[in-house]
């Protein structure tokens, strides 16, 4: 038994649930109790989808857990195979489904036999896997089912593409900026003439999926999410791929000199060492912010820097080699893949923190008094509590991390939202700082509107106490208000009989 | 539509349970703030506590006085001694806050693996000095606002059953606050205020604005609270003795009722709920006849809360609410509702104990009849995919639903509400009609002002 208040990475559900989502006409039957369904809450509110959510429970109930779910399960694929039609139907086993032990696989296969979308059990075990596991785990099991289904019958295309052509893996819903990411790969795909082959699971038909072995190789640009599927493409399908993430101005360079070599390996005989120029030094603005005196005036302040393995070794890396700042602490929260996360900052950072107790990493940010922070949502309100300033550059994240405008993080429209960020980020640190040392802002006095201020009005100890209850933002509201109700009538003091008429006549 | 035949009776129906709504955890969200003392510990896995960070939002991060004892594969195969693990949690909790309590909350996870909690809860009681309040709130048996239901019900059985004769007025909190710095032969002369009545005390959380408003009300009536479950603090939990009367506030609390007549050998008055100024209403004549009291005043009190809500009553009037059904107000809302002069096809809802709501069941087919509606179909344990082609048929003009729904439906052009504010909005009492029609009115305000903006291309 752990004591935890915060967690950074969900449940193993989740991660299978995001990529089953990600694709269209896949549809997820979770194997679950009532409440379970949490993730369609958060699909609808953090992206705004407009579509229902293509998940629903089969609901485990005291019926279920008497009598095994028997029918119930296969009863519901068939339904959903006969009402939405989807392409497949993956059961979606939970931490409670874990436990019980029931023969999800008979279900599956039962299930099968009446539904005409293919059905499969998603293989992740709760207690084994977090969701960035599970979610990498699904990825794979769903590509290695369709490619394995076509060759079975005999059409997994043998050719290439005539031109070479890239396949972009593990783009998924609720993943941090990655809409905007994919179309950013797309745009730089483009500009090194390279085909999009196929992008999943975002977006993707599962029956388009024994196309994936016509492109030249496969980019895997999020650590977390996709590896398994290029390992199994290039251990089964001889697939060669390129797992650098294109963040950061050398990230980038990096990631395109490795696809390079690849598309050389096999004949396409490219170079793009001009584009890569031409890029860095007259059109990403990142190049030029890093020797603009602006960011001179960062130089050795101190940072921490926390997330998962993908944004927390990009941003460790672009903050010591590009921006001069000094990194003073880098972590992750996925322990399961530390020693990559290891091997790849500690060249760049004073200290790896391999951990997802936040109230350690609470604690470290506290003692290191870093001038910015660089993590999650839940260090951003560590910073708030402290008074540092925090970009937020990961998951767990909230709605506000779901921008309308174009945020990408990766290639070279990255490099520029990534420079804003950190410099954003430091300026208002420094602003406040500046503030505070020359005595804050020059109206010290707070003005005071309205009719409030020269009251001439008594209130009672009962109906202070309970003003006092009013969350503070709009506490003066709500006395302006009800003073007015008073004074309107003639009233010299105000009673919770007053406050109540006052709140029923005008709604203070 | 045969209206003679329609209004004889309610139509109750049951659909398969695929509803979504959330986990009846989730009511530790609002009960560690509302009983100040506590620590509520959430004894469940990775999922439970995911539930939870998500769901609450922002309060996540205020230090909240709850935790998960996350399981592990050790736990769930026995490999860890529960007892054992469950006293260094606790133990963690008592050095690091010290609570007057702590509430474990089993999840479906320690039912499946049939962990003892109402066993072990004593004997580490004991062995660590903190009371512990065993709740099971989990998904395979409740919805939602039915975790509060789990909790209050385990806490009516902490009840003291006699007051310390010294101690008793220092154990009524609300009074306490009512009498704040007044005198003693002030006070003396407020109790000659009060009817003779048997002692009441009420149950079901609400924020202490709500309770000293409602309070304020029966006072009126010259009825006296003897005290609220739960109160502020746990530590002053008020007395519970036989032939005490009882009354709910919430629909949900079927439980906590069954809890205090049974085992508490209360008298409960069944009343409809004083959520609209209707129900605020019912809500104090029933408990005013139950004691024979005349009540003073009520009539008018309403009138002119009626009155004050024209504004919102005119955007009301005529248009139709369709409740998707998830936290169990659905009844005494869309009767409040149908008041206003809605019409309301569907009420879903997710248990319906007809016992315990009886008088609000009534009630709802009583203002059907006397505002000349049809009366709603009420469709216990919903089945959301059937409700949506419901809806797409129907096109009511008002759809009160989940989070998981509302999005999808406004982009079909359909307005909706969400159904949770209705739960962490102040809506009881007379005085807190204003606010549910502030909610209820909200997507009707919106389509209004948004008349200019194209609607979304419509794709059901």
């Amino acid at each position: 038994m752990k004591l935890a208040y915060w967690m950074y990475a969900g449940p193993a559900h989740i991660g299978t649930l995001r990529i089953a989502s990600s694709f269209q006409n896949v549809h997820a039957i979770m194997h679950a109790p009532l409440g379970d369904d949490y993730f369609n809450v958060m699909r609808s509110m953090l992206e705004r989808e407009k579509d229902f959510t293509p998940v629903t429970a089969s609901i485990v109930d005291r019926n279920v857990l008497a009598r095994g779910s028997q029918e119930r399960v296969v009863d519901n694929i068939v339904r959903k195979d006969g009402e939405e039609h989807p392409d497949l139907i993956l059961l979606t086993p939970t931490c409670t489904s874990s436990i019980l032990q029931e023969d999800l696989a008979n279900f599956v296969e039962r299930a099968q036999i009446d539904a005409k979308g293919d059905v499969m059990l998603a293989d992740v075990n709760h207690y084994r896997f977090n969701e960035l596991q599970a979610a990498d785990r699904t990825l794979a099991q769903i590509v290695k089912f369709y490619v394995e289904k076509a060759q079975k019958k005999g059409e997994l295309p043998t050719e290439k593409t005539a031109k070479p052509s890239v396949n972009i893996i593990g783009l998924t819903t609720l993943g941090f900026h990655n809409q905007h990411d994919c179309t950013e790969l797309k745009r730089l795909m483009a500009d090194l003439g390279i085909e999009v082959n196929a992008i999943i699971p975002q977006g993707a038909k599962v029956n388009n999926l024994k196309n994936l072995v016509k492109a030249w190789f496969n980019l895997v640009p999020y650590r977390e999410i996709g590896l398994g599927t290029a390992n199994y493409l290039f251990e089964q399908h001889n697939m060669p791929f390129v797992d650098i993430s294109p963040m950061g101005v050398i990230e980038t360079a990096r990631c395109i000199r490795q696809i390079q070599k690849v598309l050389n390996a096999q004949g396409a005989e490219v170079n793009y060492e001009s584009y890569l120029e031409e890029q860095t030094l007259h059109l990403s603005g990142a190049v030029w912010f890093s020797r603009s005196i602006d960011c001179q005036n960062l130089t050795g302040k101190k940072a921490v820097v926390f997330g998962d393995n993908t944004h927390a070794a990009a941003m460790t890396k672009i903050l010591a080699k590009e921006m001069g700042i000094h990194v003073v602490l880098a972590g992750t929260y996925c322990k399961y893949d530390g020693d990559w996360f290891r091997a790849q900052v500690e060249d760049y950072c004073d200290r790896v923190l391999i951990s997802d107790d936040n109230g350690e990493i609470g604690d470290q940010i506290a003692q290191l008094e870093p001038a910015a922070i660089f993590g999650t949502q839940m260090e951003r309100h560590v910073g708030k509590r402290l008074n540092i300033p925090c970009g937020v550059i990961a998951a767990p994240i909230h709605i506000q991390n779901f921008t309308l405008g174009y945020k990408p993080f990766l290639g070279y429209e990255g490099t520029n939202q990534i420079a804003d960020l950190v410099y954003n980020s430091f300026t208002l640190g420094m602003e406040d700082h500046l503030l505070e040392i020359f005595g804050g802002h020059d109206t010290k006095e707070v003005i005071h509107k309205g009719i409030s201020a020269d009251s001439d009005l008594t209130w009672s100890k009962e109906a202070q106490a309970e003003l006092n209850k009013v969350p503070g933002f709009v506490r003066g509201k709500v006395k302006r208000n009800t003073e007015k109700f008073a004074r309107d009538r003639s009233l010299t003091e105000i009673t919770l009989e007053v406050m109540y008429a006052a709140k029923e006549a005008i709604g203070a | 539509m045969t209206l003679a035949k329609e209004t004889s009776n309610l139509d109750f129906s049951c659909e398969t349970g695929n509803y979504h709504t959330f986990c009846p955890i989730s009511c530790v969200a609002w009960l560690y703030q509302k009983i100040e003392d506590s620590f509520f510990l959430v004894i469940g896995t990775k999922t439970c506590g995911y539930f939870l960070q998500n769901a609450m939002g922002v309060m996540i991060f205020a230090e909240p006085r709850y935790a998960m004892a996350e399981l592990e594969e050790g736990d769930i195969s026995a490999q860890l001694h529960d007892y054992e693990e469950l006293k260094r949690l606790c133990t963690q909790i008592k050095r690091d806050r010290n609570p007057s309590v702590i509430v474990w909350i089993g999840t479906c996870t320690t039912e499946i693996i049939k962990m003892d909690l109402e066993g072990l809860a004593p004997k580490l009681e004991s062995d660590i000095g903190i009371p512990i309040v065993v709740a099971r709130a989990n998904g395979l048996d409740y919805a939602f606002t039915q975790g509060e239901d789990t909790v209050l019900a385990a806490m009516a059985n902490k009840c003291p059953d006699k007051a310390p004769t010294t101690e008793k007025e220092e154990r009524n909190a609300i009074h306490k606050l009512l009498n704040f710095g007044r005198k003693e032969e002030q006070i003396e002369a407020e109790e000659a205020s009060y009817k003779d009545h048997p002692p009441l005390v009420l149950f079901g959380s609400l924020p202490d604005p709500v309770v000293t408003n409602l309070t304020l009300e029966l006072k009126k009536q010259g009825i006296k609270v003897s005290g609220w479950l739960p109160s502020k603090r746990y530590t002053e939990l008020p007395v519970i003795e036989k032939d005490y009367y009882v009354c709910g506030v919430n629909p949900f609390l079927s439980r906590t009722a069954t809890t205090l007549m049974r085992r508490r050998q209360c008298k409960l008055i069944g009343a409809p709920f004083p959520i609209g100024p209707d129900g605020t209403r019912a809500w104090i004549e029933k408990i005013c006849s139950v004691f024979k009291i005349e009540p003073q005043g009520l009539e008018e009190r309403e009138a002119k809360i009626w009155s004050s809500l024209e504004d919102y009553l005119e955007l009301l009037r005529g248009k139709s609410v369709f409740f998707m059904g998830d936290n169990l107000l659905e009844i005494s809302l869309a009767r409040f509702l149908i008041r206003c002069g809605m019409t309301c096809p569907e009420i879903g809802i997710p248990y319906m104990d007809k016992r315990y709501q009886k008088a609000e069941l009534d009630f709802l087919e009583q203002t059907c009849q006397e505002m000349g509606v049809p009366l709603p179909k009420i469709v216990e344990k919903p089945d959301n995919y059937a409700q949506i082609q419901r809806i797409k048929e129907l096109q009511p003009d008002l759809v009160i639903t989940g989070m998981a729904h509302a999005n999808p439906l406004e982009a079909r052009n359909i307005s909706t509400k969400w159904s949770v504010e209705f739960t962490f909005a102040q809506i009881h009492g007379f005085t807190n009609a204003r606010d549910i029609l502030e909610l209820a009115t909200r997507p009707l305000r919106r389509n209004q002002r948004l008349d200019s903006l194209p609607l979304m291309p419509t794709n059901w």
